[in-house]
């Protein structure tokens, strides 16, 4: 690929020494990525990172001249990663007008930052948090509950506000919907509620509190994390995990996937008032999570996966009495799901809800259940496997439609190879030991490892000092890139039909917020 | 519709036993109320240096005894991998919750699980009890095994106990989370749209000190810093028959022996 001739490729979970990620004049970076993308390359990451503090004698830097933006584009063509730096001015040209899928990466960098992107069509904050920095232009941050950066004006036009706190039991976000009668417009979303400041506190980590940021990041999403973190670390320490942890890892991932998407069908079956569904798979999806009690004492996964391996072994009676229970979920999920599927009421609703073309998808850089649900066929687990992934694959399912039946299709398309490959999966576990020491991690190096979540993928980009510490870490959620999908979704819905769409993503709100 | 009587049939009635028949099984791995076996060495700081919240302390007023508290611990079994001597050891005790913060702290031997009655409860919420859930930076897995006790299996209605969309038809607050600064304003607003008299449940680890935001900026170190909490269910999540049994003891449903 011609367009990629500027950036270093490398390999997911693999590690590169810092000096040797080429640096480019901002003009030339935004040319490389806007390039890149626009030939089908997509945008995993746009962190900054404050560039080392210069030795004494200290010296007056130019503004701006301290900051270095880092881009990290997957590559489906050749399942590689290409990265490329640049320093990054305090005022530079957007990126997002020429390349959509910058729009929240960019948002993110001004708040984190205190720069600015030049023509950036939708500039506010993202989750309202103080900057790193000082502001250059000495304004105080906005402050979380301002919501009048964007209006819809006009007769009969109209706001509605819903959060942070909801009806549900559900984190908090705040949306306003711009509407005309019983019309949205436009959804805007507000979110920074849950920031608890963990990209912060990792820094000159592994800490011992490291692994427990991670597994509470997103809560529903503990292996996912977890998992994108230890292999950062094992990348790091030029270490690879056993091969029999990978195994237990995968699988469970893969009861994640299979515990939340049980749990989304049931969530959406309750929206439209088909109760039977709802009833039954908010039982099947705790059966579920008691299957990863069963490997390692904690519904969510707590405690499992570590960087060099994974804490619990699953010796042969413990497999026996999971490929059992596995079967029972089988059973009562088809069952449950069938039931659903075939009702004409629940279709009516769910058909043509919440639509988003494959073009949108694209271009706003959608990932995970979302973007398959518009016939993209984005997947980690395929087109950059790691772990176990690399011998056992699994069928990449997409469905074409992008409303929410679409989003609900792929979610039972995937609870089935879920299912099929839990069971291959304990049947065939690979011997040997499930942990190794993990060494002192290497100094200036960078790593990116990308896991895809039940969500969608997580990316999460690593880098280290001089005495091998963290020095930067910065955290992608598929939720990162998703909200603003939501937002394009709900345009010209009925404002009744928000649970639904809003359900059909469920998206992570501390994951985003971090 | 015939589908659907079918599959009822097929999906049985699943409400559990508890708490007139036995609790549900908990997996062997489960990780529940820590048990002290001490003295343990003078010297030796291990497990203090291994446990990400500052869980374990020496306690004051014994020969090198420790005392390890619940609000603050993730049960993520660090302290009893490092401990040389054997000396900490997870049972499978899931009764954890207790009316008091102090009642937390666990010392050296074994003890009963600490009393979560609340007279004031007990008196006017045993038979019906509206909660309002806040998540405050809580990750969702606290939320999610609050919200699974409305499932068949658990059916907290069957004791009255609901959770409702409005702050102004609860008796109290279930709040999760560390309590972030970004929800300081909207947990304050929502007390106070509570009528009175109000109780406060706190649940998880971050809820009742922060858990591993212990210290940041960002966050409260859970709800007491900001409302009067009656009841601390520990845990990072804690397991739905926790949560349970701290709301049944709470209202005086299930004495506190059993």
């Amino acid at each position: 690929m011609g367009a990629m001739d500027d950036f270093l490729l490398t390999g997911n979970g693999q590690a590169v020494a810092l000096r040797t990620v080429p640096r480019v004049e901002f003009q030339g970076f935004r040319r490389a990525v806007v390039t890149a993308v626009a030939a089908g390359a997509r945008l995993a990451a746009l962190p900054v990172r404050p560039l080392p503090v210069q030795p004494l004698p200290k010296r007056a830097m130019a503004p701006g001249s301290d900051l270095e933006i880092l881009a990290v584009l997957a590559l489906p063509d050749c399942a590689r990663l290409g990265l490329l730096a640049a320093v990054l001015p305090e005022r530079w040209p957007a990126l997002t007008p020429d390349c959509p899928a910058a729009h929240w990466f960019e948002r993110e960098i001004a708040e984190q930052w205190g720069v600015e992107p030049d023509g950036h069509p939708w500039l506010k904050p993202i989750r309202f948090a103080p900057p790193y920095r000082g502001r250059s232009a000495g304004l105080a941050p906005p402050s979380i509950g301002r919501t009048d950066f964007f209006t819809m004006a006009g007769i009969e036009s109209h706001e509605v506000a819903v959060g942070p706190v909801h009806a549900g039991i559900i984190e908090p976000g705040h949306f306003r919907f711009l509407c005309h009668g019983e019309t949205v417009h436009h959804l805007e979303i507000s979110l920074g509620y849950q920031h608890r400041g963990i990209e912060r506190a990792m820094l000159g980590g592994p800490s011992p509190r490291g692994i427990h940021y991670m597994e509470t990041l997103a809560g529903d999403t503990t292996i996912g994390h977890a998992t994108a973190y230890s292999r950062a670390v094992e990348a790091l320490a030029g270490l690879t995990a056993p091969a029999r942890a990978e195994g237990l890892r995968a699988i469970a991932a893969e009861l994640e996937r299979l515990a939340n998407h049980i749990g989304d069908l049931g969530a959406l079956a309750g929206d439209v008032g088909f109760l039977p569904t709802l009833n039954y798979c908010g039982r099947i999806r705790g059966d579920v999570l008691n299957l990863t009690a069963q490997l390692c004492g904690s519904r969510f996964g707590r405690g499992l996966v570590r960087p060099g391996g994974v804490f619990w072994d699953a010796e042969g009676e413990r497999v026996d009495q999971l490929l059992g229970s596995l079967e029972t979920v089988r059973r009562d999920v088809t069952g449950a799901v069938t039931l659903m599927l075939d009702a004409p009421s629940v279709l009516a609703r769910l058909e043509g809800t919440g639509r988003l073309s494959a073009e949108t998808a694209r271009r706003i850089g959608l990932v995970g259940v979302a973007a398959r649900a518009c016939g993209l066929e984005r997947d980690v687990r395929f087109e950059y496997p790691y772990g176990i992934y690399h011998l056992a694959q699994l069928p990449v399912n997409t469905w074409p439609g992008g409303d929410c039946f679409a989003r609900a299709q792929v979610r039972w398309l995937e609870i089935q190879a879920s299912l099929d490959f839990i069971g291959e999966g304990l049947a065939d576990l690979p011997a040997g030991p499930c942990h190794r020491e993990v060494p002192e991690l290497a100094a200036e190096t960078l790593a990116v490892s990308l896991v895809e979540g039940w969500r969608g993928e997580i990316c999460h980009v690593v880098g280290t000092d001089s005495a091998g510490r963290f020095a930067f870490y910065k955290v992608v959620d598929p939720s990162f890139h998703n909200w603003f999908g939501l937002a394009l979704a709900m345009r010209g819905q009925e404002i009744s039909d928000f649970p639904l769409c809003n359900k059909s993503f469920n998206l992570s709100y501390c994951g985003h917020d971090l | 519709m015939l589908k659907i009587f079918q599959e009822r049939c097929r999906q049985k009635y699943r409400t559990m036993a508890y708490p007139d028949g036995p609790a549900p099984e908990l997996p062997d791995r489960f990780a529940g109320k820590p048990v002290l076996e001490g003295p343990c060495r003078p010297d030796c700081d291990a497990c203090r240096n291994v446990c990400p919240t500052g869980a374990i302390a020496i306690a004051p007023e014994s020969s090198a005894g420790l005392e390890l508290d619940i609000g603050r611990c993730l049960f993520c079994r660090s302290c009893e991998k490092a401990c040389p001597e054997g000396i900490i050891r997870f049972s499978r005790e899931h009764r954890l919750a207790a009316a008091s913060r102090e009642a937390l702290v666990i010392g050296t031997g074994p003890r009963g699980p600490a009393s979560a009655r609340h007279a004031l409860a007990t008196r006017l919420f045993s038979r019906s009890l509206k909660l309002r859930q806040v998540c405050a930076g809580g990750c969702n897995a606290c939320e999610a095994d609050s919200n699974v006790l409305g499932t068949p299996v658990w059916d907290m209605g069957r004791f009255g106990i609901q959770f409702v969309a409005s702050p102004r038809h609860a008796d109290g607050l279930l709040i999760t989370g560390p309590v972030t600064a970004n929800m300081r304003l909207a947990l304050e607003k929502t007390y106070a749209a509570v009528p009175e008299p109000k109780i406060v449940i706190a649940v998880g680890a971050c809820a009742i000190s922060g858990g591993p935001y212990a210290g940041h900026p960002e966050q409260g170190d859970g709800a007491a810093s900001l409302v009067p909490v009656d009841l601390f269910i520990p845990g990072c999540p804690p397991h739905p028959l926790t949560i349970l049994d701290g709301l049944l003891r709470f209202l005086g449903i299930v004495r506190e022996d059993r």
